[in-house]
């Protein structure tokens, strides 16, 4: 009765399925062929910044989403709320961005299922995703993002940061990818423990408006969330004022004369 | 009641003379020797209330749910061998999981009764397998509104307004045919249900007992959770309160 044996067996690797995690492919069974080389992101996200403020975490992101060189999808949302204590913020490769919160969403789910009295915090959601990035990367398949995740749990502020390739750090302020050259530098000048909402919001704009002008990646629409222990709000999408007035650039061609 | 099938019961496999499966009958035996799980639909949501039996004072409460979350709109109270029962649950939230990631959705209630009935069903046709020992209550909410759904270890599962199964099965559904449950609130229907499993308990027999209740609701968000604090311990002095009344008569 082969059939038969074939249902039985179903049903035992059905019982062991249940146990093992939902993780998709690359298991024993699947070829290793596929997986042997790294990718290369198609749809990227650039630099997020992150601040520790007075009352909570400030995070800021455009809404841009490149397609190599042209800007692909300027309303892309990179700041997501992640459970009832946390907030990430990603760049790089959009598509491995929406796989995380999908893992995130289960994560989500199944402790709320629990129904103790207990919900993961920044802290414990920063070392999953720094896992989950970090196997990934072992089996040269990883996803391919930049990820800041900040929050605050029983009064306690958390900011942190995964890179694809597992690097973690924890700090007051963070930024990924441009956000690391341009913006970082100001806030080691400017950031201060006891920051008021206002000031952290005027900070974030300086960087973010100096990316603005810097990386060509970066668009002109941008959020702002912001985190606490009372909640999470992200805020509609605006624009920052630039300023272009400059006198090199009202005249633009004058000492251009050349031979031709 | 007691039908001996000296021979037709040794396995799930074999039909006794006059048609009936022995095996499926003895797991729901197990069923109806545990603790009264009942369950009701109300206007605004569903209520499952569970009488769990102590076995030691040493248990911690609160410990040992009998009521699990399967997705965030619905939930299952077990009744019967436990162990079983957490098989069954564990089923069941990886059909929510599996159908919500095919299709985007939630997966409706109607569907998930009909997975977890059959898997159910499914443990009842292989000899080298055994029927599940446990019964379970389904609740939850999904676009059509609130539904109840009771599968019992045969692999039968139908919808219902109101459903008992384990000890007190029988007087419970008596007093769930005396509510008016397409007027009542979850709030209210929260209320009866602690009177239901107080009355219904049986001092004589049994010893303590721990009252659990879950509910889906407009109130609750339409999410699956215990009931809060302070709703079930007015519940529970309503309940008791009921009895007093009755015994004073």
């Amino acid at each position: 009765m082969p059939s038969e044996q074939k249902l039985g067996s179903a049903i035992v690797d059905t019982v062991f399925a249940n146990m093992v995690s939902s993780q998709n492919e690359s298991s024993l069974l699947s070829s290793e062929g596929d997986s042997q080389r790294t990718q290369y992101p198609y749809v990227t996200g650039t630099s997020v910044i992150g601040i520790k403020y007075k009352d909570g975490i400030l995070m800021a992101a455009d809404m841009g989403g490149s397609y190599g060189s042209t800007i692909r999808y300027k309303s892309v949302e990179r700041l997501k709320q992640v459970g009832k204590h946390s907030l990430i913020g990603a760049s790089g490769e959009i598509s491995d961005f929406q796989e995380i919160l999908r893992y995130l969403d289960e994560l989500i789910l199944h402790d709320s299922m629990w129904d103790d009295g207990n919900s993961l915090g920044p802290k414990e959601v920063h070392n999953y995703l720094t896992r989950v990035l970090y196997n990934r990367r072992n089996k040269f398949d990883p996803l391919w993002n930049s990820l800041v995740l900040g929050g605050v749990k029983n009064g306690q502020k958390y900011l942190g940061s995964v890179s694809m390739i597992g690097v973690h750090f924890e700090d007051d302020h963070v930024a990924t990818g441009f956000g690391n050259h341009l913006a970082r530098p100001i806030l080691r000048e400017e950031w201060r423990e006891d920051l008021t909402f206002e000031e952290g919001v005027k900070l974030l704009e300086k960087c973010m408006r100096n990316l603005l002008y810097r990386d060509r990646s970066a668009v002109n629409k941008l959020q702002i969330a912001k985190i606490t222990e009372e909640g999470l709000t992200i805020s509609q999408p605006y624009s920052l004022k630039t300023f272009w007035n400059f006198a090199a650039f009202k005249n633009p061609t004058v000492g251009a004369e050349g031979s031709w | 009641m007691s039908s001996i099938g000296t021979g037709y019961d040794l396995s799930v496999t074999t039909f006794s003379p006059d048609g009936r499966v022995f095996q499926i009958e003895y797991a729901a035996k197990a069923v109806d020797n545990s603790g009264t799980v009942v369950g009701i639909k109300c206007k605004d949501g569903i209520v499952i209330g569970v009488e769990k039996l102590i076995a030691s004072k040493m248990m911690l409460p609160g410990s040992n749910r009998r009521i699990h979350s399967v997705h965030r709109h619905s939930g299952m109270g077990v009744a019967g061998l436990a162990a079983d029962g957490r098989q069954i649950v564990a089923r069941a939230k990886s059909e929510a999981h599996n159908y919500e990631s095919t299709y985007g959705e939630p997966i409706p209630i109607k569907e998930l009764a009909e997975r977890v009935a059959s898997y159910v069903h499914l443990c009842t046709l292989y000899w080298w397998l055994r029927p599940f020992g446990s019964g379970v209550i389904l609740g939850g909410y999904d676009r059509d509104g609130p539904q109840l759904y009771m599968v019992e270890p045969s692999g039968v599962s139908y919808r219902y307004f109101g459903a008992a199964i384990g000890k007190g099965r029988q007087s419970a559904k008596t007093e769930i045919e005396k509510l008016k449950l397409s007027e009542m609130t979850c709030r209210q229907g929260v209320i009866e249900v602690a009177k239901i499993i107080y009355g219904v308990h049986d001092e004589a027999k049994d010893k303590t007992f721990e009252l659990e209740m879950s509910w889906v609701c407009d109130e609750s968000n339409r999410q699956h959770q215990k009931v809060p604090e302070a709703l079930l311990e007015e519940a529970k002095a309503a309940a008791k309160s009921a009895l007093e009344e009755m015994d004073a008569d």
